[in-house]
């Protein structure tokens, strides 16, 4: 999934300036799993900005909605009856979803309450870790289901490097070295001789360093 | 509410936004939760609100987590008392005003 941090209060209240007619507007997808921008969510940025106004004797206009997904334009087009009626969109989407429904509202001033940070996964309830960078061009064949773009500091093809030391990485002791972790799932699977191949240089182009990436299927187009 | 484990920062939020001026949980002592981690998920929530309040500008001092055991009528009475006059001396919630 897409995890996210919500943005500090502070950071939000600046965005919004002298706006007070918000729309806070969830998602019901990876931002609701990883606790940062679901309806819950969504009732607490609201509930904060309104003790804050009341506070400052404000007058203000909040309204809550999650969507089902905001990467999605069936979606987004469901607050169309109501946008309007509010100065801003603030977005506790990741920044797909921001940037979708800032497509989808020309006019309207969408702001991010969310800072987007990785795709991971659920290691347990409350503690989420990076899994896959979206390079474009999987190897976790080769590297026992383990991925060292995405989890070893330099991306390295084949490591370990230097700095890999009792199973962690040199950068921070609380983070495993995922050579470590391939060269040990390798063993367990039986697949050492893939460490003996020598990963190739890898083409970038898959990646950001292509450019932005669209994909098509033609198959599924109506 | 059967169980601490059951407050959230939602809840607390909506019921400062209904003009209280502090907050306490009152939840059972720790490692005596007969939902086993209620109280402790509790005490950790009440925590994130205690930032979320002075995030707002109402200040962390409004809210606190408390621990007894229900046949502790006098330490009820005390933690009500410690609060309350914690809450006199910080005066009204500026949301009232």
């Amino acid at each position: 999934m897409i995890v996210g941090d919500r943005k500090d209060f502070k950071e939000i209240l600046e965005k919004l300036g002298s706006l007070r007619r918000v729309l806070v507007l969830g998602c019901n997808e990876c931002v609701t799993v990883c606790g940062v921008g679901g309806e819950r969510e969504v009732g607490v940025l609201a509930a904060e900005l309104r003790l804050y106004w009341k506070k400052e004797g404000e007058a203000f206009d909040i309204r809550e909605h999650t969507l089902e997904r905001q990467c999605d334009y069936e979606y987004i087009d469901q607050v169309r009856g109501f946008v309007n009626d509010y100065d801003v969109i603030l977005s506790m989407a990741c920044g797909a979803g921001v940037q979708y429904v800032a497509e989808t509202y020309k006019t309207k001033l969408v702001l991010p309450a969310v800072n987007t940070t990785f795709l991971g996964v659920t290691i347990e309830q409350g503690v989420w870790s990076e899994r896959c960078q979206g390079c474009g061009a999987c190897i976790l064949d080769m590297t026992g289901g383990v991925c060292p773009i995405a989890r070893c500091a330099k991306s390295l093809l084949n490591g370990p490097c230097g700095g890999s030391s009792e199973g962690k990485c040199e950068i921070d002791k609380e983070i495993d070295c995922a050579w470590q972790l391939i060269v040990d799932r390798l063993k367990e699977s039986g697949q050492m001789e893939r460490y003996e191949e020598i990963l190739p240089v890898k083409d970038w182009r898959t990646s950001r360093e292509g450019g932005p990436r669209k994909r098509v299927r033609e198959d599924l187009r109506l | 509410m059967p169980c601490t484990g059951r407050v959230d920062a939602l809840l607390i939020l909506r019921t400062f936004e209904s003009g209280v001026d502090g907050v306490y949980v009152a939840g059972c002592m720790e490692g005596e939760c007969h939902f086993l981690r209620g109280n402790l998920r509790a005490r950790r929530r009440v925590e994130y609100v205690k930032g979320l309040l002075e995030e707002v500008g109402l200040g962390r001092e409004r809210v606190e987590m408390f621990n007894m055991s229900a046949s502790q009528g006098q330490r009820f009475a005390e933690c009500a008392r410690e609060m309350t006059e914690r809450i006199r001396s910080l005066g009204p919630s500026p949301v009232r005003k």
